[in-house]
């Protein structure tokens, strides 16, 4: 132990000086090579398994490409088989995965049958709208959720923890193209004395102009979808933070803050909240992935121009190729969320970081 | 000397919580008095559930009496914001549990200066910024140098150490007197030692006052000038600590020092360790007379009955013992039983005022 050493020269003071009032201060070291390393690589594997999945679920179940391809049109055993060479068909599955992988790792998702051009452009086009529409619900349930999470722990048991624990269970129990429904009929076609406040789907009113005018459209058009999906995905905040909170209420350093002195308000804020944030943080960019691909109801409701939007038509055609760049698309973006919150836990959280 | 005022002291207190199974009222705290003087260590003995942990908190303030009074200084303490803020700069907290009882996202360094930051810099004293004096506070509490400590966080430290910023925690704001709460329970028995010591030192070295929640005797008999033992509830015996731990007369003391090896008192007694049996006490449901009486030995043998005062063990109830320092026990037996003298009237010197410090036992 420590205590024996009691006339030691003094010993420098650290480089990085804990200041006044900075309580909240992390200290960020760098993240464990090896921790990184290990939730990278298990992110690859999720990867490579998606890819997989979408090369049997697309490639191999559909049947031969080839016979689809001349079906109606006479060819020969011959052409047949150059066909097949010319697509790689007659490799080894093995190699014929391998090729696949390369294709997709490039960029290259193939061309839409329906469109005509390339897969990956079409998502690419479709792409921002969503993280537009999908961002700014994510920011405002989250926003709303964790504060609202937050009173319902600390005052657990309150009617105000009760009323918001049941606001939230409805919400989450909702079917979403209902709420998205009611939302039209109420709020956009307008019933009995209330006029249609907001357009009924799309992005924009063509023909609009003016800096001004173009916001103000653009933000009447966000407000119903955006509701819609704030409602579908607040409950998971409200109670994801409402439980990581009532679990780090018992704890003892809370009594010891309290005991210092510390108001019951700052013992909230200073000590519980900041560590119970810490499992909901990892939930937020779970869902942040989810509901990427949540959000298909909602723009096929309101027939905003995402990706969402393009996964139902290509559904209704169907639409093979685009469906499966959205299939990878989907999934890969739930792998990467999932693989940033667990790059963030440790420089959240001092105990992952040694 | 008589006229000194206790750091501390329960007047009467009750605290009671809505029963956590079924219904009724749990008594966990029924009818206390119990002082602490300047420069004393009193240990507060009894078995788990028996409401020790409600007593110190209630004397922390972190737990409303339900009746009677926490007087610091001999001045009730005032339940307003302000009142409790003033209250807890001088009376700190120690808990069991080191590695809950910090914050596992703050440093060593964060946690001893944020008692510092609540109540502003008046609490600096003579030093000359938070720095100098967190670095104090954690070499008083032996962690040396102090500095090498300011950045670690609790996991990188051992269960000891962590107990010592705790500590540092709590001498930051030099408080007159530390509460704690079975405080090397969760400890490595080689570390226990250590940390007895240093409450030892901090009370020889600087007056620290000490209230010593613990379930284990042998740690008392180490560490305390006067020991109240509690049994559901109530103090039921309280003296000097050579008193209680060398001539113990409460049914109850005496089955608890049984068991303790070197208490001597099971080989004097001729029987053995006393182990109590009947059902665990249940704060809901309080016994009327001695509450010890469905559990007590002297009662269970047909010994009370012999004394005649088995009817009085089971419906007359027993005065409630004061906090102060002489020897007292809540039993009928004792005064009408002809081996022990009735020490409520024998007057015993009050311990430790002024005198050099006791010397230690080990
Ligand atoms: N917050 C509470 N609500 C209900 N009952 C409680 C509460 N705190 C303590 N008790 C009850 O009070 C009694 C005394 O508990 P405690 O003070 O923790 O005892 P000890 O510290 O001696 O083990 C126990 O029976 C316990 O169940
Ligand atoms: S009063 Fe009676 S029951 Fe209570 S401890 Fe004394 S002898 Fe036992
Ligand atoms: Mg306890």
């Amino acid at each position: 132990m420590t205590t024996t050493s009691t006339d030691r020269p003094p010993v420098p003071r650290p480089a990085r000086l804990p200041s006044r009032g900075g309580g909240r201060r992390l200290r960020l070291g760098p993240l464990p090579l090896r921790y990184v390393a290990a939730k990278v690589g298990g992110a690859a594997v999720s990867l490579i398994a998606v890819m997989l999945t979408a090369f049997f679920l697309f490639k191999i179940l559909p049947g031969d490409p080839v016979r689809a391809i001349t079906h109606g049109i006479p060819t020969s055993p011959e052409q047949l088989a150059h066909l097949r060479h010319q697509f790689g068909l007659d490799k080894p599955l093995a190699a014929q995965f391998g090729d696949y992988a390369v294709r997709i790792l490039h960029g290259d998702l193939g061309i839409s049958y329906q469109y005509k051009t390339s897969v990956a452009g079409l998502i690419g086009e479709h792409l921002w709208p969503t993280i537009y529409l999908v961002g700014t619900a994510t920011v405002l349930s989250a926003a709303l959720g964790l504060r609202v999470g937050i009173r319902s722990a600390w005052r657990h048991g309150s009617t105000g923890d009760r009323v918001n624990t049941g606001v939230a269970l409805a919400l989450w129990s909702v079917p979403t193209f209902w709420l998205g429904l009611l939302f039209i009929i109420v709020f956009a076609t307008g019933i009995g004395p209330i006029p249609g406040l907001f357009p009924t789907g799309g992005m924009s009113t063509p023909g609009t102009e003016g800096f001004v005018a173009v916001l103000v459209d653009h933000l009447r058009h966000l407000v119903l979808p955006c509701l819609t999906l704030v409602a579908v995905i607040y409950a998971q905040y409200v109670l994801t933070m409402r439980a990581s909170l009532l679990d780090e209420m018992g704890s003892d350093y809370l009594t010891t803050a309290r005991a210092k002195g510390l108001r019951d308000d700052d013992v909230r804020r200073r000590h519980a909240v900041p560590n119970a944030l810490l499992p909901t943080v990892t939930v937020l960019f779970i869902n942040i992935g989810r509901v990427v691909s949540g959000s298909i109801l909602v723009e096929t409701i309101f027939s905003w121009p995402g990706l969402g939007s393009l996964f139902y038509e290509a559904l209704t055609v169907p639409d093979l190729p685009l469906l499966e760049g959205l299939f990878i698309v989907f999934s890969g973006a739930v792998i990467l969320m999932n693989l940033l919150a667990d790059l963030l836990y440790p420089v959240l959280d001092p105990r992952v970081r040694t | 000397m008589t006229e000194r005022v206790p750091v501390l002291s329960a007047h009467d207190l009750r605290v009671s919580f809505p029963a956590r199974h079924g219904h009724g009222v749990a008594h966990a705290v029924d009818r206390v008095n119990l002082d602490v003087y300047p420069g004393e260590i009193v240990a507060l003995v009894g078995e788990s559930g028996c409401g020790k942990t409600t007593l110190a908190r209630t004397l922390l303030g972190l737990e409303k009496p339900g009746g009677g009074q926490v007087l610091h200084h001999g001045q009730p303490v005032r339940y307003t914001s302000r009142g409790l803020k003033a209250y807890r700069r001088d009376v700190q907290l120690v808990l069991q549990d080191p590695s809950g009882s910090l914050n596992p996202r703050h440093t060593v360094y964060e946690a001893v200066a944020e008692g510092l930051r609540i109540h502003g810099h008046t609490a600096l004293g003579d030093f000359p910024d938070e720095q100098a004096k967190v670095a104090d506070a954690l070499a008083r509490a032996g962690l040396r140098p102090a500095e090498r400590f300011f950045l670690r966080y609790p996991h990188e430290l051992s269960g000891g150490q962590r107990q010592r910023v705790v500590i540092a925690g709590a001498l930051v704001l030099d408080p007159a007197i530390l509460v704690a709460d079975e405080p090397v329970a969760s400890l490595d028995a080689s570390v226990r030692g250590e940390i007895l010591k240093l409450l030892l030192g901090l009370r020889d070295e600087r007056g620290l006052s000490a209230l010593v929640v613990t379930h284990d005797l042998g740690l008392a008999w180490n560490i305390a000038d006067r020991v109240a033992v509690m049994y559901l509830g109530r103090i039921v015996e309280t003296g000097p600590v050579e008193k209680i731990l060398t001539a113990p007369e409460h049914p109850y003391t005496r089955a608890l020092l049984s068991v303790l090896p070197e208490s001597g008192l099971s080989e004097a007694g001729g029987a053995g360790p006393t182990i109590l049996t009947g059902e665990a006490p249940d704060p809901t449901r309080i016994p009327t007379g001695c509450r010890f009486h469905p559990r007590c030995p002297v009662v269970a043998s047909g010994r009370a009955a012999a004394l005649d005062i088995e009817a009085a063990c089971r419906g007359r109830d027993l005065p409630v013992l004061d906090g102060g320092g002489e020897a007292q026990v809540a039993c009928h037996a004792v005064g009408s039983d002809a081996g022990a003298p009735d020490l409520r009237t024998t007057p015993t010197p009050r311990p430790g005022a002024g005198a050099a410090p006791r010397r230690r036992r080990r």
